[in-house]
């Protein structure tokens, strides 16, 4: 644990990539499995266990600490893993932690009524450092600027295995991967996944900069869709099985039998989760209630039937079709489908245009009549690969709807904002009092948030906790991809996408957005 | 009990004279050298001689219109109040100061910490009715290590890194001294380099008689020969365009705030030191306690816990919001 310990605390620390990256590989190459093995799922966010949460946590240190203090100091470290480690008061004699192995195994093994009990022995005897990395393995939220891929890059300079390699095989993994790094090692072949009936990683759009790219990309070379406004979804369909994944490669199949007990054929489907009946997409709204669920209940079930908008086609039966060109993909698409009839299943159609300028248009109409969030750009000639590579696949979003709102409360942010009023609830006028709509994180330069940190402070009416009550008098613009009705808001409505453009330092608060104004953005979505 | 003597504004009325006031005043008792303590333009200040040198040499002779010093444990009798000064433990001269008044003691600690330093007069506990405590940091997050534990951990960075240099960020006045103090009493002999914005109060330190070894001016050495030194920096420094000047700098920073370590993050410091100036959470209580004061008024930080505490304690217990010394958000001078 000492071990993993320090890495953790490097990794945290150490601003440079190169420097992370160098840090992983040796640890990587000098820790002896299955210790590195566990390491890697921590770091990958692969690992949870059933019964060690943050509310168990919490209620242990509680058992030890004043609630209203543990309270306070959590309000000003900003994170629940660093709050518990530095508060924990019993400080006995200091020994060697279990190894990373025996302890992800104690995690495990010991009952739920005896886990207070352990994690208790274990904060007393750490050292700090152990015991913030104790902490953080139990609340499994590492925040230490290590994502997935940066630990699987780590993976390919060890070995000099290719990463697009370690991608592929990913999914199809067991914690603590034992024939992954026996194959990183050398030792043994690549470990053997069934392609057809896994998970593979996304393709994903890049945003279109209107002025700098437009003029570079010829329209013939790209096909337009609708961007739709649900979740994206891969469907693999394997002999008699489905299994429904989000982008990031959940599976949510339990939250949608609808889907995965009515769709027939073999297939891996890449496309657009909505609800509605008669594939006529409902609002997001809808379709987040049922997110919210892990499990369907019934009368989402009928209200909200779920269907997927398919886009594209990763595997044609079990033949990888990844490497042919986009439009390849879509006539086997096309052809599926229609040997596969479907009742949950439509595909997303083609938008002809003319050229940007008829695009744009097209695009601006479908969003003020039919609420589209903007069209997606494919190349013809684009393969299926995973991440975000340049060129391929474009988004090309609808203008946002701006609004002009009063800062109303500013709360401190968390993590890396835990010192900043980073966090911030604005309202519309309605008659003569200001009605939140909504909140926003700060999304500008430290510059600005400090600026706009200070104003708070020195213009609060009145603090509760963390939040301050500031004077109704500095204006944010704010963008927001659409509104709509909310019983939740006092104000009665709810904006989707908000974030902050700008501070309007100069505009006066009376002149600031009416609920009327809104009345008018939730007629259009 | 309400202090008659001292009102919530720090302002001794009896003599109208104010402690560590924001403002210019007519008359000020300066408890140390700190500038959210210690500000320029007051009519007469009222300090121990090592603040008076230490507000002289950062602001100027004529930084106030008079200056009267006072030794530690001297009562100085004005009309019916007397003022005796004790020693804070905070930085050089750093001072409590103690009012009676008509059987009255009131203590003002300004900013105290009880471990030993010798960079600064050692701790002295004064019993009192009414304690006016500094809560920098108030929270029970907040508990120090020991500073050797802390300077072990520079050493062994400078040891595991021979090719890059050491930037350690710390206050020009106390911190700095301080780290450099730790680091000769754990036997790094090699001179230290100093930005050009700690070298007057070091040498104030040095006359003042507290040794701090060999130190030498950072600015015009060759980037080559850094590889390997100690490097002490004001904190804005460390990460700015001055830190190019030597190889791959490993940017620390010594502050009790770094405990934290997103904080640390936040701050881009790869090698957090948690050295502090003050009393960390056990070391605030346990001088409550020991003081025997019935009346606690928290002041300097995060006062909310520090008082809450001190009611479960059955204390009498209240914030003072003053002006100028507004919560920052932590970041604020040590």
């Amino acid at each position: 644990m000492k071990r993993f310990a320090q890495l953790l605390e490097l990794l945290a620390l150490t601003p440079s990539r190169n420097r992370k990256l160098a840090a992983l590989t040796q640890y990587f190459r000098e820790t002896p499995d299955p210790d590195r093995g566990y390491a890697l799922a921590v770091l990958t966010g692969a690992l949870t266990f059933r019964n060690v949460k943050p509310a168990l946590l919490r209620e242990t240190v509680l058992r030890e600490v004043d609630e209203t203090l543990f309270a306070m100091s959590y309000d000003y470290v900003g994170d629940l893993g660093e709050t518990i480690a530095l508060i924990w008061p019993h400080h006995g004699e200091t020994g060697d932690l279990p190894s990373l192995t025996d302890l992800i195994e104690l995690f495990n093994t010991t009952s739920k009524s005896d886990l207070p009990k352990l994690i208790a022995a274990l904060l007393t005897r750490a050292e700090i450092n152990e015991r913030w990395a104790l902490v953080k393995l139990a609340t499994g939220a590492l925040r230490i600027g290590v994502s997935a891929r940066l630990a699987k890059t780590a993976l390919a300079e060890m070995s000099g295995k290719d990463l697009q390699e370690i991608e592929e095989v990913w999914h199809g993994l067991r914690v603590p991967y034992l024939d992954l790094f026996a194959w990183l090692d050398g030792k043994a072949e690549r470990p053997d996944i069934d392609h057809a009936a896994r998970f593979h990683p996304l393709m994903l759009s890049n945003p279109i900069n209107e002025e700098k790219d437009l003029g570079k990309l010829d329209p013939k070379d790209f096909s337009a869709e609708w961007k739709w406004d649900g979740i994206r979804v891969q469907l693999v369909l394997g002999e008699g099985t489905a299994s429904l994944f989000s982008r990031t490669g959940d599976d949510i199949a339990n939250a949608f039998p609808d889907i995965v007990e009515n769709v027939h054929g073999q297939a891996v489907l890449d496309g657009e989760l909505l609800v509605g009946k008669n594939f006529e997409a409902a609002s997001f709204n809808d379709l987040q209630q049922r997110l919210n669920k892990k499990v369907a209940s019934t009368k989402h079930l009928k209200d909200s039937p779920a269907f997927i908008r398919v886009y594209d086609m990763l595997f044609d039966g079990r033949e990888d079709i990844r490497t042919l060109p986009w439009t390849e993909r879509r006539k086997r698409l096309e052809a599926w489908l229609a040997a596969n009839p479907q009742t949950r299943l439509d595909i997303s159609p083609i938008l002809p245009f003319g050229g940007w300028e008829d695009l744009a248009q097209q695009r601006r109409e479908g969003a003020e009549s039919h609420g589209h969030e903007g069209v997606m750009l494919k190349l013809r000639t684009s393969p299926y690969v995973p991440g975000r590579l340049k060129g391929y696949w474009f988004k090309w979003k609808r203008d946002p709807n701006v609004v002009d709102a009063v800062l109303m409360y500013a709360q401190r942010g968390h993590g890396k904002r835990s010192s900043f009023y980073s966090d911030y609830t604005f309202g519309v006028w309605k008659g003569n009092e200001i009605v939140p709509i909504g909140k926003a994180y700060f999304g500008f330069t430290d510059e600005e948030l400090k600026m706009l940190d200070k104003w708070i402070r020195a213009n609060t009416i009145q603090a509760f906790g963390p939040v301050r009550e500031v004077k109704k008098e500095l204006v944010f613009e704010v963008a927001f991809d659409s509104a709509q009705e909310s019983a939740r808001h006092k104000s009665g409505v709810a904006l989707r996408f908000p974030r902050i453009n700008r501070i309007r330092w100069d505009k006066p608060a009376s002149e600031a957005g009416t609920l009327e104004d809104m009345a008018v953005f939730v007629a259009a979505s | 009990m309400t202090a008659q003597i001292l009102d919530r504004h720090l302002h001794i009325k009896a003599i109208d004279a104010f402690i560590d006031p924001s403002v210019p005043r007519e008359r000020a008792i300066i408890t140390h050298g700190h500038a959210d303590h210690a500000r320029s333009g007051h009519g007469a200040v009222l300090a121990t001689p090592d603040t008076i040198a230490i507000m002289k040499t950062r602001y100027g002779e004529d930084c106030a219109g008079q200056f009267q010093a006072l030794g530690f444990g001297v009562p100085l009798p004005i009309d019916d109040v007397t003022i005796t000064f004790f020693p804070a433990g905070h930085v050089l001269g750093s001072a409590q100061v103690l009012i009676e008044h008509r059987g009255q003691r009131v203590v003002v600690s300004g900013d105290y910490k009880r471990l030993a330093d010798r960079t600064s007069q050692p701790f002295e506990l004064v019993e009192c009715d009414l304690l006016v405590t500094e809560a920098t940091f108030g929270l029970p997050v907040f508990q120090h290590p020991h500073p050797q534990l802390e300077i072990r951990r520079l050493l062994k960075s400078a040891a595991d890194n021979p090719e890059r240099s050491h930037l350690v960020g710390a206050y020009a006045l106390g911190k700095a001294q301080r780290v450099i103090g730790l680091l000769r009493d754990a036997g790094w002999e090699r001179p230290i380099y100093l930005h050009g914005a700690m070298i007057r109060l070091c040498e104030l330190y040095q006359e003042l008689g507290v040794d701090l070894g060999d130190l030498r001016p950072a600015t015009g050495m060759v980037k080559a020969e850094m590889a390997g030194q100690i490097v002490i920096a004001p904190p804005s420094a460390i990460r700015d365009r001055w830190s190019r000047r030597f190889p791959d700098p490993v940017v620390c920073q010594a502050s009790g705030w770094m405990s934290v370590k997103q904080r640390a993050r936040q701050a881009l410091v790869e090698l957090p030191l948690v050295i502090s100036d003050h009393c960390d959470w056990g070391e605030l209580l346990q001088t409550i306690g020991d003081t025997k004061a019935e009346t606690v008024w928290v002041t300097h930080g995060r006062e909310d816990a520090l008082v809450y505490w001190c009611r479960t304690q059955g204390l009498d217990a209240e914030p003072l919001n003053i002006q100028g010394f507004e919560d920052d958000g932590g970041e604020g001078v040590e």
